[in-house]
């Protein structure tokens, strides 16, 4: 299939809802462990842990997403990425499959969404059975929308 | 860039730096040879490099100013400040060029011709006129040069008077046309014929290249005569230590150092960093699999370490005086434009620290040396008035103690005056008046660090230009540093910067809050003071603001889980360990649960959302593999700092409401029959005791402990005297003179400070009343009852009996030990803290059994009608006033049973009448 027709996503679950984050922003995935909570931070700062040797800091999405917290059982996955020279970690409920999907069936993000989600969702796939949002995973880490972020 | 070029930029900076200070030297003593000579040659490679690079204008610009520097050195010409600031302008000029080069690479455009006359003209003062009338049709050369003083017209004026006759002999010889060179020799220049003819007669190696031949040989008997000529001037200078030695160093380093790049530095330490890592968690490995066959190996992997540590902190480390090499000539440079003389004094310019501290104190330390010659030294003729040499000195000195390294600069100029400051940060909106008249004046004088101060009454060319110490202290600060200063009027200020020797590894402390980890850099650790059952200190609490008793001072404390906001697991029981930090001159206690171990941990800078948390400096991993947070004692002490000035001022609002409102005390809460606290004026309390209830008797139906050699009589706090079989009994003291009785109680509960006000009176007998005590109803327990009873039995007075009295005292003190007396005795006591209070009081209608308090009042209340029937009971230290009107009697303030029985019977006389 063409690379320039069709977006690579990493399909992930937060809560209740299905996004994708484009494969080229994410470094890999892990389970993290350990994390350390830093008191007084911004409360979307999960923590910091130790990844072979760097420290990630930890941006939990449902957080910054606004959905109820997970509790703390509940195992989690992350999304790592590099911005600048920083490591970060995206906690997510659950990781599924790498999916491409043709860039003509990406739908702006609907304008009556609540603005939380608007700063960090670039737009709506609808695949099948259910809607597929697209992350902008570096707006969800640093908090800034996209075009500022870049 | 060219490679050459890039080399040539770093060490012409460097070379360029030592002229500024070692001219700055030389004009304070032009008789200093080996200076002149360093000098020389430093300027002289310069050219020499230029030359070679083919870079035009420097070499210009380098040559005329060794022209001149070589007629002071020949003895031809003497140095005077004005020769020496054009030389300090040329060595500007080069700069500007060198930053031209290096921006673009390669020199750019302009014409040194202005300056290089004037060099000229000044060298050629003495030998040629045609310069120097060419020079003429300009602005006069040497007052050109900026601020020229009185001497600058003498040589002006002389020195073509005298010369003249050689000036045509001189000029001829100088306006030789060169056929090599192409074009006219300058002054002092040698045709190259000449050289190449001198290059010949030279031995060999030492001639470096083709230019340098001739000047090279002088050079080298200049460099021969350095240790001798050297020593003595040197030792005369104490600003000169370093001449000769560094003379010779520069000698040295030249055949055993090489250049290598920063960044290759960097990236050796970065690897360093992680090694260490992996060693702590090697350690950590071992330690939990107590695996033995690793422990020798791991010992030597570990010292290696160590080793290669070391080493490469070493390659990070540089003398401290590369950061001041600079302010010789600040100092200088202010000295001329302000009218000041001022001594600059170094002293452990050797001493070592990692070269990114380094480059992050320079800017500081300029600003402050600036600011001391600027604010600090005081004009010659006002230094005299003052009685003090019209030469300021300004001392920079650094050292080495513990992990840190500390750099002093002192002035011994005119002080910072608190009142000024006072006045400056009152219009600066900085603090209040009343805040103001609470703080000492260090405290004031530190207000030179906030943000947005500044001293200055005028803005100069100096400092005073809105960047102040506020950013400095920031600055030292952002490294872990610590600065504070200590001013006193009219002797001079002194500033202490502490800072970290490196950034990169520092030494821990790992300590524990609540079940997080967190390492506290050793470098701001005081002490470690144990806290809570089972050691000597316990955190008191005095309304809500804790602290510790610490060599006989109090030292407020926080637990680091209020600081952190971390769920707190008991807010009254902090125990644990204190770690008194320092930060700001402010000394501040930490409560952690406990101190784990100490580590030395790689600083691994915050990701960008916390890099604003003032808590953290930055995050480390531990052996275990771990994340942990690294607090920034700064920012803690602020935080703590912050609380217990609020504290501060609660408890100073506290004490100052008692001035108007006498009834406010401390009150020990005690549990006594039954759950619910009952209260103790705490200022009636001897000692607090505990007995083993074995050790109580029943002597003639009452009981009694020995106690001190003595026996206390014991009475229960809840009325029915029964005493526990085992176990301890605790016990309230009171002592009326020679007298003691001890009242028991079930248990000891806390200490409230408030105001008492008795919301209800009480029919039982041994309980003043009932007051609201945090919340609670609480029963305010007649102790006098309470001891006469231990006494005698059940004593006769009954709360029915209180009668109110007015106690008029002008003495905080005396009120805060008579209000509570009196209040145990069974009166209600109301106060008035002078006679405003007291005839208020009497034109509201109050009435009393008895007026107790300072006779003189007393007798003045009398005189003037209040109270005319009322009893007065004066009470001084001596009881010896004589001779007042309308007192009943004046009773020594110690003697407490024979105060209150003369009220008593004062009262009761009343009563009868």
């Amino acid at each position: 299939m063409n690379q320039e027709t069709t977006f690579e996503y990493v399909t992930v679950r937060i809560g209740d809802q299905l996004y994708g984050a484009s494969v080229s922003e994410i470094r890999e995935v892990f389970s993290p462990q350990g994390v350390t909570e830093v008191p007084g931070a911004p409360a979307e700062i999960a923590g910091l842990l130790n990844l072979r040797g760097r420290i990630v800091t930890a941006i939990d999405a449902r957080r910054r997403l606004g959905v109820e917290p997970r509790s703390a059982d509940e195992p989690c996955m992350a999304l790592g990425m590099e911005i600048g020279q920083e490591l970060y970690g995206v906690l997510v409920d659950s990781v599924g499959e790498v999916m491409r999907l043709k860039v003509d069936t990406l739908e702006p993000t609907p304008g009556h969404l609540d603005s939380q989600w608007r700063a960090v969702i670039k737009g709506v796939h609808r695949l099948e059975k259910e809607l597929l949002a697209v992350l902008d995973v570096r707006a969800l880490v640093t908090g800034e929308p996209a075009a500022l972020a870049a | 860039m060219d490679e050459l070029i890039g080399e040539f930029l770093s060490e012409t900076s460097e070379s360029l730096d030592t002229i500024d200070a070692e001219l700055v030297r030389f004009e304070a003593d032009p008789t200093d040879r080996s200076t002149l000579d360093n000098i020389f040659r430093l300027l002289h490679t310069i050219k020499g490099t230029c030359g070679f690079l083919g870079l035009v204008r420097l070499e210009a610009v380098a040559h005329a100013g060794e022209t001149l520097l070589g007629k002071f050195r020949d003895g031809e010409m003497v140095a005077d400040s004005d020769a020496v600031t054009l030389v300090l302008h040329s060595l500007d000029r080069i700069k500007e060029i060198l930053n031209g080069l290096e921006e673009t690479g390669a020199e750019p455009v302009g014409d040194d011709r202005d300056l290089i006359d004037r060099l000229e003209a000044m060298a050629m003062g003495q030998s040629a006129a045609a310069p120097a009338a060419e020079a003429a049709a300009e602005p006069t050369p040497v007052e050109a040069a900026p601020e020229p003083e009185p001497e600058a017209e003498t040589i002006q004026d002389e020195a073509p008077a005298e010369m003249a006759e050689d000036a045509e002999g001189a000029s001829a010889e100088d306006t030789d046309f060169d056929p090599l060179l192409g074009r006219e020799l300058r002054p002092g220049e040698v045709s190259l014929a000449d050289l190449e003819a001198a290059f010949l007669a030279a031995d060999g190696p030492e001639a470096g290249g083709a230019e340098d031949g001739v000047e090279e040989r002088v050079d080298a008997t200049a460099q021969a005569e350095t240790p001798s000529t050297a020593s003595q001037p040197a030792a005369a200078m104490s600003a000169g230590e370093a001449a000769p030695g560094e003379a010779r160093q520069t000698g040295a380093r030249s055949q055993s150092t090489i250049r290598v790049n920063v960044d290759v530095l960097e990236s050796l330490m970065t690897t360093v960093s992680e090694l260490v890592l992996a060693r702590n968690q090697l350690h950590q490995l071992s330690r939990d699999n107590e695996d033995s066959t690793l422990k020798t190996p791991l010992q030597r992997l570990s010292s290696v370490t160590s080793e290669l540590q070391d080493g490469v902190m070493k390659t990070r480390m540089q003398p401290v005086g590369d950061a001041w090499r600079k302010l010789p000539r600040i100092v200088r440079d202010a000295c001329q434009d302000l009218g000041k003389k001022i001594r600059f004094v170094t002293d452990g310019e050797d001493t070592e620290l990692d070269r990114q501290v380094l480059e992050l104190i320079k800017d500081p330390l300029t600003h402050m040396v600036r600011n001391s010659a600027d604010h600090g030294v005081e004009l010659p003729d006002v230094r005299e008035a003052a009685g003090k040499p019209p030469e300021g000195v300004i001392k920079l000195s650094a050292y080495h103690e513990g992990g840190a390294i500390i750099i002093k600069i002192a002035d011994d100029g005119k002080g910072l005056d608190p009142a000024k400051l006072r006045d400056k940060a009152l219009e600066k909106g900085l603090a209040t008046e009343e805040e103001l008249s609470r703080l000492s004046e260090q405290q004031i004088q530190r207000f030179i660090f906030a943000a947005g101060f500044s001293t200055a009454a005028k803005v100069t060319n100096l400092s005073g230009r809105g960047v102040g110490m506020d950013v400095v202290r920031t600055n030292i600060e952002q490294i872990g540093g610590q600065i504070d200063l200590h001013s006193e009027v009219g002797r001079g200020t002194t500033f202490t910067i502490k800072i970290p020797l490196t950034l990169a590894i520092v030494s821990a402390l790992i300590v524990k809050a609540g079940e997080a980890r967190f390492a506290v850099p050793q470098l701001s650790v005081r002490e470690l003071v144990r806290v809570g059952p089972g050691s000597d200190q316990t955190v008191e609490s005095l309304n809500g603001a804790r602290m510790i008793r610490l060599r006989e001072k109090l030292l407020p404390v926080i637990g680091l889980h209020e600081v952190l906001g971390l769920d707190a697991a008991q807010d009254e029981a902090l125990s644990g360990y204190v770690i008194v930090i320092e930060a700001a001159g402010r000394r501040v206690g930490l409560v952690v649960d406990d101190v784990l171990d100490t580590e030395e941990i790689v600083v691994k800078p915050l990701s960008g959302p916390l890099r604003g948390l003032q808590f953290y400096s930055g995050a480390t991993l531990l052996g275990d593999g771990a994340v942990i947070m690294i607090l920034d004692p700064n920012g803690v002490a602020h935080q703590i700092a912050h609380a217990a000035e609020e504290d501060e001022a609660e408890a100073d609002r506290a004490s100052k409401s008692m001035l108007q409102d006498q009834s406010r005390q401390r009150l020990l809460l005690v549990r006594a029959g039954g759950e619910e606290p009952k209260a103790v004026p705490v200022s009636l309390i001897t000692r607090l005791e505990e007995f083993d209830c074995a050790d109580i008797e029943q002597v003639d139906g009452r009981y009694v402990v020995q106690y001190r050699g003595r026996l206390l009589p014991l009475a229960h706090a809840s009325g029915a005297d029964q005493f526990p079989e085992t176990g301890r009994q605790a016990v309230l003291v009171f002592s009326e003179d020679s007298q003691s009785a001890g009242v028991a109680v079930d248990a000891i509960l806390d200490v409230a400070e408030l105001t008492l006000d008795l919301q209800m009176g009480s029919e039982r007998p041994g309980v003043i009343g009932s007051a609201i005590i945090k919340d609670k109803a609480t029963e305010v327990l007649d102790i006098a009852w309470h001891m006469e009873r231990a006494w005698a039995g059940a004593p006769q007075r009954s709360a029915s009996d209180r009668r109110s009295i007015l106690l008029v005292e002008a003495d905080a003190f005396a009120r805060r030990m008579m209000a509570p007396l009196l209040a145990a005795a069974g009166y209600d006591v109301t106060v008035a803290s002078g006679l405003h209070e007291a005839r208020d009081a009497a034109q509201m209608g109050a009435e009393y059994a008895a007026l107790v308090g300072d006779p003189g009042a007393l007798s003045k209340l009398h005189e003037e009608g209040f109270w005319q029937d009322v009893p007065r009971l004066g009470v001084s230290d001596d009881g010896m006033i004589g001779g007042l009107e309308g007192l009943a009697a004046v009773m020594r303030r110690s003697d407490r049973g024979g105060l209150i029985a003369a009220i008593d019977a004062a009262a009761q006389t009343r009563e009868a009448a």
